[in-house]
């Protein structure tokens, strides 16, 4: 069963992408765009997107009165974070000169730095922008279909850096080799955008709206 | 095994069709933008850029549906460029579906314009786009300048400067344009795009000039360029975008296959 799938909007852009890829990789789902608590706390399935800065986000949550509510829906369903999103479940970013986050997994959200080089010393350009590779590290139902090191869409300048190796689903090079999937329960959390990642972030959607959470 | 350096088909739209002309091997004439973008999507284009030439401001409502309609049926990066004057039009164009928007001459009268919209959207959706024109005699160190009103009209702005600005005001990437290459098949001017890929630390998309592929494999290797745009090598099915991949691919360069 798909049920109901809630993309939490809480101002931070247009969620219209998002909501486009999710219906057109499920057939059956309802796809709600919602900034009710009471809304996405009875929805089936969390899609907990982001884009722009931390500040802007943590405020935006707060303001809406969201962050008891996604804290919640965290730990009882399937929860798909993505970009900001997924650096909001962390403990706190050094963006905007530092601002604490949800505190749902642990960790930090860090700057890619200025001098950022690649393996032949050249300097890299920040934002991280366009398509890289993952390199899944667990087998997990998201993960169906989807083969090792395939290219999504990227774009961001800081990255999760997480405490708890375990809970890492995927890597990505750039510079350094940061965490770009966190899996933890019934949360799965992607640095791409797959509702821009062509057929492989399609497939990733389609894999989350059939999943029950369990790993 | 990295980031991949992006082709970018470019459509120019006018009154909700695609003008220049395109002609794919099996379509002819195939002027509806939904159905180019397809195309370049099934090919294998790393984002779709729309540039909006309509010259009334009545008939902008026509771009706003042409990229609604390929944002339900296109699912990678899309660039909407051309008549980007306020806030209010950046957000109509999120809102609609676009992931990017492209400002260009409103920058240029209005350099705080790109600011505030970063401020409000996120610099990762704001490409400024820059026309440049070497102003330089032979003599000289080479020097560019800003043009506006396609080429015709000096501002006086350097345009290695002028980037290093627009970055400083929240650009999130730089669409770099040669006014003298434009159109001429004879290839970026490579020392522009590679001047200005070491002056700013964000991507850079080369622009104008391109005739064949190995114009985009030097734009990559000698121009430094992150990705970049062509259009009419593509819409007139000479190439297909996963020629261009594999070519760039052969020259020792990373792209998405």
């Amino acid at each position: 069963m798909v049920g109901t799938i809630a993309i939490v909007d809480y101002g931070m852009g247009n969620l219209h992408s998002a909501a486009k890829a999710v219906a057109r990789a499920v057939d059956n789902a309802k796809v709600i765009v919602t900034s009710q608590p009471a809304e996405i706390a009875k929805a089936d399935k969390i899609v907990f997107p982001g884009v722009g800065a931390m500040r802007d986000c943590m405020l935006g949550l707060r303001q809406l009165d969201l962050i008891e509510t996604v804290s919640e829906v965290s730990q009882q369903k399937p929860f798909l974070a993505i970009c900001v999103g997924m650096q909001a479940l962390m403990d706190s970013s050094e963006e905007n000169n530092g601002v604490n986050c949800l505190g749902l997994i642990k960790g930090k959200v860090r700057y890619f730095g200025d001098e950022l080089l690649d393996e032949n010393q050249a300097r890299l350009k920040i934002p991280h922008m366009g398509w890289n590779q993952v390199k899944q590290q667990v087998s997990h139902p998201l993960w169906k279909d989807i083969p090792d090191n395939s290219r999504f869409y990227f774009v961001h300048s800081y990255y999760t850096e997480v405490e708890d190796a375990s809970v890492i689903a995927g890597m990505t090079c750039y510079g350094l080799d940061f965490t770009s999937v966190i899996a933890k329960n019934n949360i799965f959390a992607v640095q791409f955008h797959p509702e821009k990642s062509h057929n492989v972030g399609l497939t990733l959607l389609t894999n989350f709206a059939k999943w029950n959470g369990e790993v | 095994m990295g980031l991949a350096k992006r082709i970018i088909p470019c459509l120019d739209v006018d009154n909700g069709r695609v003008v220049k002309g395109v002609q794919f091997v099996d379509i002819r004439d195939a002027g509806d933008p939904v159905e180019v973008a397809k195309r370049y999507d099934a090919q294998g284009a790393d984002e779709i850029t729309f540039l909006d030439i309509t010259a009334s401001s009545d008939n902008r409502e026509t771009i706003i549906h042409v990229v609604e309609s390929v944002a339900s049926q296109v699912f990678i990066p899309l660039t909407v460029g051309g008549g980007i004057r306020t806030v209010e039009d950046i957000r109509r164009m999120l809102n609609a579906g676009a992931d990017k928007v492209g400002i260009n001459t409103a920058a240029v009268f209005n350099p705080d314009f790109v600011k505030q919209a970063a401020d409000k959207f996120g610099s990762q959706c704001i490409v400024v786009a820059i026309d440049a024109k070497k102003v330089s005699t032979q003599d000289e160190a080479n020097r560019w300048e800003i043009f506006t009103h396609g080429g015709r009209k000096p501002t006086g702005l350097d345009a290695i400067d002028w980037a290093r600005k627009m970055v400083a005001n929240g650009a999130g990437e730089i669409l770099l344009t040669s006014m003298d290459r434009d159109g001429t098949k004879s290839g970026f001017d490579l020392a522009l795009t590679r001047t200005m890929s070491e002056a700013v630390n964000v991507p850079i998309i080369a622009s104008g000039g391109v005739g064949n592929l190995q114009h985009l494999v030097d734009g990559v290797i000698e121009g430094k360029a992150d990705a970049v745009l062509a259009a009419s090598i593509f819409h007139f099915g000479e190439y297909t975008i996963e020629d261009a991949k594999l070519a760039m691919q052969k020259a020792g360069i990373e792209v998405r296959l």
